[in-house]
Formats: structure tokens, sequence, C-alpha cells
């Protein structure tokens, strides 16, 4: 398509340019500025700082279109470089609000993807703040894998004059805390580097230690920098380059209280699953959202769970108990039912606790030589475990209290297209029960969603950006996504979004559940879906329906030279689901594949698959 | 084959059916491609008319049809089996086998049929292939259970003249045999047989039927009197044994039979089989081939529901019928001679063949083989088919004979019956005994009403009037089915019950209790109540005023409840 002032939103003056410039572009050039351009407005929008503007000018149909100003020896002199590595979006969002912060005070950032960041250019970095998530088992975020990879390779030059601090994002009930951040730390250091402020790792009520952080950080440069004068002209046009958009008044710490406008078993009878489709009015809210995003939701912890532990403790239920370190209160059953993790023991809950416990055990329990027994402790054991297990418990309920975490959001893929849906967004939601210790326990949002969310009541949500995780840029290219069990959730909001907007590329979902009959999530959407085209094909894989089980990758094997013919007409590769086992048996089958029908060595295949990743034509989004 | 075109058969464009048969290469269709298409349980409607021919129906599970819908889940489609059994006789290792894929893939329940068949139910797609393969490896086929080809042929499972038992049977299989479909296309989707290109094929692929089968199903009964129990007027083919002198002398042949109608259409109506004529025992094949074949070119290949053979008969009439299959088979049947039916239902409990052998009838709910409770039907008859040497009769009333038992067996047998629960039904009343039902609700996808499902507890209620009317003991056949085609044969029952919508009954009355003659409706779409309501004051009639010996069906056409009907085309008047 010829582009026209007729059929674009562009003046004559952009049509004439972009018509001189599109046809020169080859096609590796093509792809990659597709790619940048819709990673370059999506960190602007959830990153309000203009980012990395010294590598492209403001877009031209912004207010501020003059030129970047010439970069002043003395704004050089006050460069920051921001790195994030972020699986779900808060390492990136905490990153851009340090870069508008830094920003306003008059220093000049580059805020960058670690992916997108060249090494190369870290040695002429002097001031280096990183914001790191861990995943999983310790493991580096997928966008900053090679950036972790090359700063512990031989290749990694000595940083003399680097000034850096570490923000590290994580979970204590994890037993490598904060892992990827405490690397970042140690390495920079062993490179030469010299802290400009302690590292902080944050647990996942992050808000306060990252605040501090970042105040921190500030302080500690401007000592660096005694005046604060230089770079105005630069910060000006930085902040005018904040995008009109008004984003919604909710957030995390604001979020809106979305009606329930259905909510059913997506199982049907005979299975041993249930998964809840839940589809929630975002009317009034002003929350939008992309395929790919996810729904942070603000659970209830089990009624029984929470009477229990207060019957256990000996306390009323109706006493009043802080709820936050500003000073609300509300009643203890509320407390324990809307604002305190009671699900999950921690180390460090634990070493609390014990301060309030005369039991000698838990004492015990922590001392130093006792790890492994402490971490098999804490598995699959709760807080009303801990309460009986320890007691007697001389502490007010207040004080209990005051050791508990902030109980967390719960990040959902979102399950539908915001356009195809205007005001909705859909969830898919495994409900998790098992037994354990000769209890029932029970996943506290998934079955909250199954046991206690009715059609007509609220519960408090916000959109959590996922840039890691979107189709892509050009509706022609073509998608592989491999999403088994609730892993298809996304793929449901991708394959809607391309039929509001009539994407033209070629899909390929790959499914797998448990059993074909009961266990086919959206059977009749992917039905109908294939039947007008905009699916073009799909596989499915269901485990226990023969003799042998079968899952995803094994479908994946199944059409390895049809796969890599699409990878090789440049088809983006998804990946959503299980971690532990689908999505390194994905990884594990995709590499076979590129090795085989490529016929490359399996190392030669990997790093094909990494370049993949580094152009993001491979995304995942694994947990 | 000369006909003098006189009588020309029944214009009119085929219908889709007709098409679809046309189209199928001899059954095949894209059946192959279809089963194995993993994102759907069910199949396209071409294939799905084919798999009839196969031994098939797809259904779904009625009862979560609309639940799923919300789920987003398709129906739960799945397929039922219909395995033959001439005459309704398996072996013990064909009882073992087939036990034993009802458990694997079916819903672990057997399904005797009104037609003497296996029912299975509640096989999944992706296994039918495995479990067809079983049936086969047992030397039983589910090829022409369904579909517009002969029927499942009936015969008379007699416990009491074994040996006229063991010759009629005969005849059974080899009438299934002579008319059984002769296309690969079976072997080549089911079993792995070797793809046979048409072409290949000396002679005709389907020298009887031809490339487009028959119009419509057609069904063949044997009867052996004094029982009528395979109801053999309401066959398509009927042949009553006669026995002269302690022999088997041959057969009389009726024509003409069926039940299906359609509701609030009288160009539709049940029917009863007329006798033409008398055959030697060898000449009944012959007899059976040329009816198929007058059937095959005359039926009605526009609208389906006038394409049975009684349709056929009834528009050109018996004579032209007597004299074109005189014709075709170059010889003329002998006058009719004389027989006499007593009844049609079962006699229960244990029973002692002139053969020296025993012989145990049990009775069998709605012919459902299941566990339930302490009726362990289904494990019960598994462990009696570990030790038994004689074999199993599946009978038009839907029941199961252990037939032929020896004595040293018989004691054995009768402790493991004991053992799980089955019954002879000595325990019950008569009423229930004669009770027969469709499957219906919830995989049958024509059923308008529940049936097997619903008949037992319509039982329990008329159980309390009819042992206050003291006729406890009196045999009155009932029949319900869930819609109006006629799997229970509801036109023959002395109290009937044809399904209109959930809940809802078309009521009729006076078929003669050994099958000789239909029922008539007497009341329309009514509930529980109306039908508790209605039948009430005639049953309590029926005990005060009854004759000496007189059955309920013959009571109620003389004290004017209904008019007595002896042709279907009074049926409707």
């Amino acid at each position: 398509m010829q582009l026209q002032v007729t059929n674009s939103p562009f003046s004559q003056e952009q049509v004439e340019l972009l018509n001189r410039l599109l046809p020169t572009l080859t096609e590796s050039q093509h792809v990659w500025l597709s790619g940048y351009l819709s990673a370059y407005f999506r960190a602007a929008e959830s990153v309000p700082a203009g980012t990395a503007l010294q590598v492209v000018s403001a877009p031209p149909a912004a207010p501020a279109a003059s030129p970047v100003p010439e970069v002043s020896i003395s704004a050089a002199s006050r460069e920051v470089t921001v790195l994030f590595g972020s699986q779900t979006g808060n390492s990136q969002r905490l990153a851009g609000s340090l870069a508008r912060k830094l920003e306003e005070n008059g220093f000049q950032v580059t805020l960058s993807a670690m992916n997108k960041f060249k090494p190369n250019g870290l040695k002429k970095v002097e001031n280096l703040l990183i914001v790191a998530s861990t995943h999983g088992e310790g493991e580096p975020p997928d966008n900053a894998i090679s950036f972790h990879e090359f700063l512990f390779s031989k290749r990694a030059p000595q940083l003399e004059n680097l000034h850096f601090s570490v923000l590290a994002l994580g979970d204590t009930s994890y037993e490598f805390f904060c892992q990827t951040g405490k690397d970042f730390d140690k390495r920079l250091e062993e490179l030469g580097g010299s802290r400009l402020t302690p590292r902080v790792d944050c647990d996942l009520d992050y808000d306060e230690p990252a605040a501090e952080w970042i105040g921190n950080v500030l302080n500690a440069l401007a000592a660096r920098f005694s005046s604060p004068a230089a770079a105005e002209a630069a910060a000006a046009v930085l902040v005018e380059a904040e995008p009109a958009a008004s984003p919604s008044e909710y957030s995390r710490t604001n979020p809106f209280h979305a009606e329930v406008l259905a909510n059913i078993n997506l199982n049907g009878r005979g299975s041993d699953r249930e998964t809840r489709h839940l589809e929630l009015s975002l009317e009034g809210s002003g929350l939008q959202y992309e395929p790919g995003d996810c729904l942070g939701v603000v659970p209830q912890n089990h009624p029984e769970l929470v009477d229990s532990l207060i019957r256990e403790l000996g306390y009323s239920a109706d006493e009043s108990v802080p709820v936050n370190k500003k000073g609300e209160e509300s009643t203890l059953r509320d407390a324990l039912l809307h604002h305190y993790e009671i699900t999950v023991l921690t180390k460090p809950l634990l070493e609390q606790a014990a301060k309030l416990s005369s039991n000698g055990k838990l004492q015990e329990l922590l001392a130093a030589g006792n790890e492994k027994e402490l971490k098999s402790y804490t598995e699959g054991r709760d807080l009303l475990d801990l309460v009986q297990d320890f007691a007697p418990w001389q502490a007010s309920a207040r004080d209990f209290v005051s050791i508990l975490r902030k109980l967390p959001a719960r990040l959902y893929s979102i399950a539908s297209s915001f356009k195809a849906n205007p005001d909705e967004v859909h969830l898919t939601i495994r409900a998790v029960r098992y037994e354990s210790h000769g209890r029932q326990r029970y996943g506290v949002c998934s079955v909250h969603a199954a046991e206690r969310l009715q059609e007509g009541d609220t519960i408090p949500v916000f959109i959590q950006n996922n840039p890691n995780f979107k189709l892509p840029a050009n509706p022609d290219t073509p998608v592989i996504m491999i999403g088994p069990g609730t892993g298809v959730a996304p793929f449901r909001a991708f394959m809607e979004e391309r039929e509001d907007i009539g994407a033209e590329g070629k899909t390929w979902l790959f499914y797998g559940d448990r059993h074909f009959v009961t266990d086919f999530l959206y059977q009749t959407d992917w039905q109908r879906m294939l039947k007008e085209g905009s699916l073009t094909r799909m596989n499915v894989a269901f485990s226990r329906d023969s003799e042998e089980k079968v899952y995803v990758q094994n479908r994946l094997l199944e059409n390895s030279s049809e796969v890599f013919k699409w990878i090789q007409e440049g088809a983006h590769i998804y990946v959503c689901g299980d971690e532990k086992h689908m999505a390194h048996d994905v990884n594990a089958a995709l590499i076979n594949i590129i090795a085989h029908e490529g016929g490359m060595s399996p190392e030669d295949a990997a790093a094909y698959l990494s370049g993949l990743q580094e152009q993001q034509r491979y995304q995942r989004d694994v947990y | 084959m000369a006909n003098d075109q006189l009588v020309k058969p029944i214009g009119g464009p085929p219908s889709e059916v007709e098409h679809i048969k046309s189209r199928s290469n001899y059954l095949r269709g894209d059946l192959v491609e279809m089963l194995a298409q993993p994102l759907t349980g069910g199949l396209p409607e071409d294939e799905n008319r084919l798999m009839k021919f196969h031994g098939s129906y797809m259904q779904d599970d009625r009862d979560l049809r609309n639940e799923r819908e919300k789920q987003k889940l398709e129906p739960a489609y799945q397929f039922m089996l219909r395995v033959v059994a001439p005459g309704g006789v398996a072996t013990p290792e064909q009882w073992l086998v087939l036990d034993e894929l009802a458990q694997k893939y079916g819903n672990n329940t057997l399904r005797v049929t009104t037609r003497q068949a296996f029912q299975m139910h509640g096989i999944l797609k992706w296994n039918l292939k495995k479990t067809i393969k079983g049936i086969n490896d047992t030397l039983l086929t589910t090829l022409a259970a369904c579909g517009d080809v002969n029927r499942n042929v009936m015969s008379n499972p007699n416990p009491y003249q074994s040996e006229f038992h063991a010759e009629v049977y005969e005849y059974a299989r080899k009438l299934t045999d002579h008319l059984a479909p002769r296309t690969p296309a079976y072997h080549e989707i089911w079993l792995d047989g070797e793809k046979v290109e048409s072409s290949e094929v000396v002679g005709e692929v389907e020298p009887i039927y031809g490339p487009v089968y028959l119009p419509r199903k057609f069904k063949i009964g044997l009867a052996v009197p004094p029982s009528n129990d395979v109801d053999v007027f309401s066959q398509d083919l009927g042949y009553i044994a006669i026995i002269e002198n302690g022999k088997l002398a041959g057969f009389n042949v009726a024509v003409g039979g069926g039940m299906g109608m359609t509701h609030g259409d009288t160009a539709t109506y049940p029917q009863l089989a007329k006798v033409i004529g008398f055959c030697r025992p060898e000449q009944i094949i012959d007899v059976a081939e040329k009816t198929v074949t007058i059937q095959r070119d005359y039926g009605n290949r526009s609208v389906r529901k006038n394409a049975r053979f009684k349709y056929t008969i009834d528009r050109h009439g018996l004579d032209w019928f007597v004299k074109e299959l005189h014709d075709r088979m170059g010889w003329q049947l002998e006058e009719a001679r004389p027989f006499h039916f007593e009844h049609s239902g079962d006699r229960y409990g244990w029973v002692k063949g002139t053969n020296g052998k025993w012989n145990l009838t049990l009775y069998v709910q709605s012919g459902r083989i299941h566990d339930e409770g302490e009726h362990q039907l289904m494990t019960g008859l598994r462990e009696i088919a570990k030790i038994h040497t004689g074999d199993f009769r599946l009978t038009a009333n839907q029941n199961v004979i252990i037939a032929n038992v020896s004595a040293q067996k018989k004691r054995k047998i009768n402790e493991l019956a004991e053992k799980y629960g089955l019954t002879d039904g000595a325990h019950l009343s008569a009423l229930r005994r004669s009770s027969l039902s469709c499957v219906a609700l919830p995989t049958c996808g024509l059923a308008m009403a529940e049936a097997e499902r619903y008949l037992p507890s319509l039982v329990d209620t008329l159980d309390l009037i009819v042992d206050e009317a003291g006729l406890r003991d009196k045999e009155i056949n009932i029949r319900m089915t869930g819609c109006p085609n006629g799997c229970a044969r509801p036109a023959l029952g002395e109290i009937s019950f044809i399904g209109k919508a959930p809940g809802k009954y078309n009521m009729y009355m006076g078929a003669g209790f050994s099958g000789e003659r239909l029922s008539k409706m007497y009341r329309e779409n009514i509930d529980e109540k109306e039908i508790v309501d209605t039948l009430k004051p005639i049953i309590q009639r029926y005990a005060k005023e009854r004759n000496e010996g007189e059955h309920f069906g013959d009571f109620v056409i003389r004290a004017g409840y209904v008019k007595a009907v002896h042709d279907g085309t009074e049926f409707h008047s």
C-alpha cells in the first residue's frame, strides 16, 4: 500500500518522507524498525519519560517538534543510564519512574531494557542504575538474560569509572530471593565499579523500599555533581515529550473495583480441574490494555483459614489492628481477609515470628546449619501451621500482624482484546486446590474466584502492562502461539485482537491439557476462528486421553519442518504457561527443530533461538 | 428382473441422504480424514450419515448440551455402537469382550436393544477404531447394524423348543450373512484392511444393494409360534415358523410392517405386516433377497419418512408386490399355513429345553446392563460368562437368557445370579415385567421426551393401581418411546406412550396381546398426572369387568375406549 494523505493519518510532508524512506528499507531494517517503533511507543506509554531520545527524535507530530538539542559537554557529564530487566513489567515501570525523576533533576537519561542495550557501550557509561527482577529459581528475566551472560563472560570489560546502584525485585518466599539483582550488584563491583548507594532488595510489596532507593540514588548523584543547573534545555524537551494520553487514575496502588459480569467454569463435568472464565467490567475506570498485558487482581484470603487462625491465636476477630504503615486500621478479621498474606511462609517471617514465640523449636529451626530443615518446613505450609506448631505466642494481635507481608495482588494474563470487548477484561483462572500436611489448601485468588466471587460482586484490579509479550507490529507477520492449559489465555486476546483489526498474517496455535472432552478451554472459540480462517492452524495434545502422554512439545516436533518454515518466514513465537516443565520442554523442542531443519549444531540452534529472543520474535509469558 | 413397468417407481428428486450415499463411494466418504480430525469429537453431517451403515450413531449427552455451550465447549459428542447379533445370540467369550470394551471405551453399560442387538454408548471418536477392532476380533460386527440396509435379523430365542431354536436361528444367521453389505470400506476404515479400488473389484461391489443401498432401513424377524416375541408383524419382512409333525415345515411370509411415524403427519403411520404365503425353509433366502431388491427399486428415495417398505406396499398394493416377487423369484409361494400366537412377552426364570439343557431368563430393566447398588447385573453376567459353556441370548423384550446350561453348571450359575442380585423378575409386577422402552434421553438425538429413565418410575406409580386392583400378576404390555420412530414398538403395546415434549406423551391403547393388532391414540400430549388419572379408572374397570382370559388390549376395545386398528391406514382415523 502506497501511503497517501487519504489512507493514513499523516500529513503531506510526513507521507512524502515516509514514502521516500520505506522503499529503501531492507527486510531486516523493516523488521527492526517495526519492532523498534512498537517498543518505542509502548515504552512511551508505560514510562512517561522520554526514552532514549539521543537515538531517535521525538515523534514528528508531537508539539515539541524541535530538533533534539545538541548534547552539551556539561550535559554529557550528567548522563545516567538506567537499565531494567523485567518479566512482568514492574521493574520496567520503576525504571521509567526513576528516569522521569532523574530528568526532573536535570540529568540526561538513557533508559533501556537490558537486551536493547549494546553491551559494548558499557565501558563508556559512568552512571549506571539497574532495576532487575528475579524469575523462577533465581534466574534473570527473559530480557535480562543476554546482558547477564555478557557481564559474567570473559568479554565483560573492566569498569573502574563506573558508578552504579542496583534495585532488586523479588519475593522472599523463593529461595533465591532477588538473586539477579544480587548477581549484578556483585559482578559490577568485581569489574571495578563503585556503588553510588547500596543495593536495595524488595519483597512483593516493593513501593516503599523502591521509593527510598530512588531517593538515595538521587541524593548520591546530586552529591557527585555539585551543580544541578546545566542541562535544563534538554530536560525541558524531554518533559514535554511525555505522551498526551491521560492514564487512568486507577493503578496498582489504587485498584479499580471491577464488577463481575460472568464467572463460568470452563471445564466440563467430570473434569478433575476447574478453570474459571471471569468477565469483568472496566466501565468508568478509564483502564485500557493491549493483548499480552496482565491484570492484577487483589484477592481475599479464604475466610475459613482466617477464622481458624484467629481461633488458634485466641484473639478477638473484632479487635482493631493497623492494615498499613499509613496508620489505617480495621478489624483483625478484615485485616487478615483483605490486607495480609497468610498462606506463605518466608524465612524473614519466621525470624520475626521467633521473637513472638517462646517455643524454642522455632529458634532451633532458624539456627545456623538448619537451612535445609527450614526450607522443607516452609514448603506447603501456611501461617496456621506456624501458629499451631510453635505455640505459645506472646504477642498482641497488633504485634502479630506487624510481622506479616502485605497480601500481594495476583497477575493474570488477560484473555480478551480490549478492542473486541470494550470496557471488559476477561481472565482464565485455574482453581488451585491441594492437600498438604493433612489439610486442604487453597490458592488465594483462584479459589476466591472459583468459590466466592459471584456475578455482580466487585473485585479490585489494575492493569499491568507487559511490554515483553506483544503481537508483532506488522499484522501480516505469521504468529506461532504455544499455550497449554491456562497459558492459552493471552492467545485468546491475541486472536480477538487480530480478528478485530482484520489482521491477515497466518496464525498457529498449539494447545494442550488433560482431557479433550472436559478440558479443551475455549474450544468453541477456536473452532469458530478456524472455520472463519482467522486462526490458520491448531494442534492439540491431551495428555490423559491416550496411553502415551502427549504434550504441546510433541506436536511441535511432529510439525518440525512446517514450524521451521514459519520461523523462516519471520514468524513470531509466543509461549505462555507453566515455566518449570512446559516452557523448558518447548524451548528444547524449538532448539531441536531449528537444529534439525536448519542443519545446525545444537549450540548454533540455541544461539539462533536467542537471536529470535533478542529480536523479540520469541517472547514468553511463563510462570 | 423384468417388470412390465406398469408400476413405476415413485419419482421426485432424491433426498440429500441419497446424494450422500451416492458420493460416498460405497460408504467411505471422508470418514478416515474426519475421524482423525483432532479439534472436534464429532463428525460432519455426511460422515455421520455414513457412520450408521458402519453401525454407529453420533450422539451427545443432551443433559449437558446447554451447560457445555455456556462453558465454550462443543456438545459432549460420543458414539453409540451397535453390534449385530442375529437372533440375539452371543458366546460367553464374545460377551466378555463386549463387557470389557464397554468398560474400557464405553460408559460402563451394555444395552440390549429391542431388536436383540448389543449397544455400547459413550464411545469417543478416537476410541471407535479400537472398539470396532475389538468387536471384530471376537467375530462380531457392527457393519449394517444401522443404516439403509437389512438390520439385525431377529429370531425367537425360544428356551422350550431347543431344536427349533437352533434351526430357526441358523436361518437368521444365513439371512444376515446373505444381506450384509459387501463394500470393503468397513475393513479399510476400521480393520486396517488394504484399500481396494472399486475398479479392481470383480463384478459388482454391492450385488444386492447397488451403490445407493436401500431407500431406508429394512427389518427382518423370525417368529416361532406360539410366541410372537419378535413382533413379527412389525417387521418389513416377517417369517412365521410353521412346525408340522415335530419338524420345521417352512415359514409363512409376512410383508410390509413397520412402527415409525411422524407426529402430525397422517401420511406416516405404523403398519402391520400381511401374510402373503408360505415358503420352504431353504427358500427363505431367495424370498428375502428378492423382497429387498423390490424395495431397492420401488421404495421412495425422495421423501425419507415415506421410504419404508410398508409405504411401498401400501402405495402399489399387496397383489402387485406378490406378483413382482414371484416374477423375480421365478417360483411362487405356497398358500399360507395356519398358525397361532399366544403372547409376545418373555417366560422368566429357569426353563428346561427339549435338549435337556437349562435356560435362565433374567429380567433386565429397559435392557440396560449395568451395576447399580445391590443389582450388579453387569458384574454378575461377567462372572457367569467366565464359567458358562452354553450361550447368551438377548430377547426382543430386552431381557437376557443364559441358555444351554448343563445340569452341573446350573447350581453355580444360580449362585452367581443370587450373589450379584440378578433377578428373574418374579417379585416384580407382571406389568413391569412386560414393559419395554427405548433409550431416548440423554443420548438419543431424536428423543423428544424421556423413556428408559422415566418408564420405571411411571410403572412404580401404576403398580400401586394395579396392586389395588388385584392385577399384580396380570401381564399387560406397556411400552414407551421418546419419539414416534418406534424403537420399542409402541404401536403394539396394550398401553403405550410416545414422547411429544419433555414430560408430555401421547397415550395409546388397544394393541393385541400377541402383537396382531395396532394400538390407537386415546389421549394427546398428557403429563404424568393426566396419565395416572386417565389410566386408573380404566384399570379398575378392567379388573372388575374383564372376561375370563381377556387381555387389557382387547378389553379397552370392547369397553369402547378405542377402536380396533387392524391396518395402519386406520391408525389416525
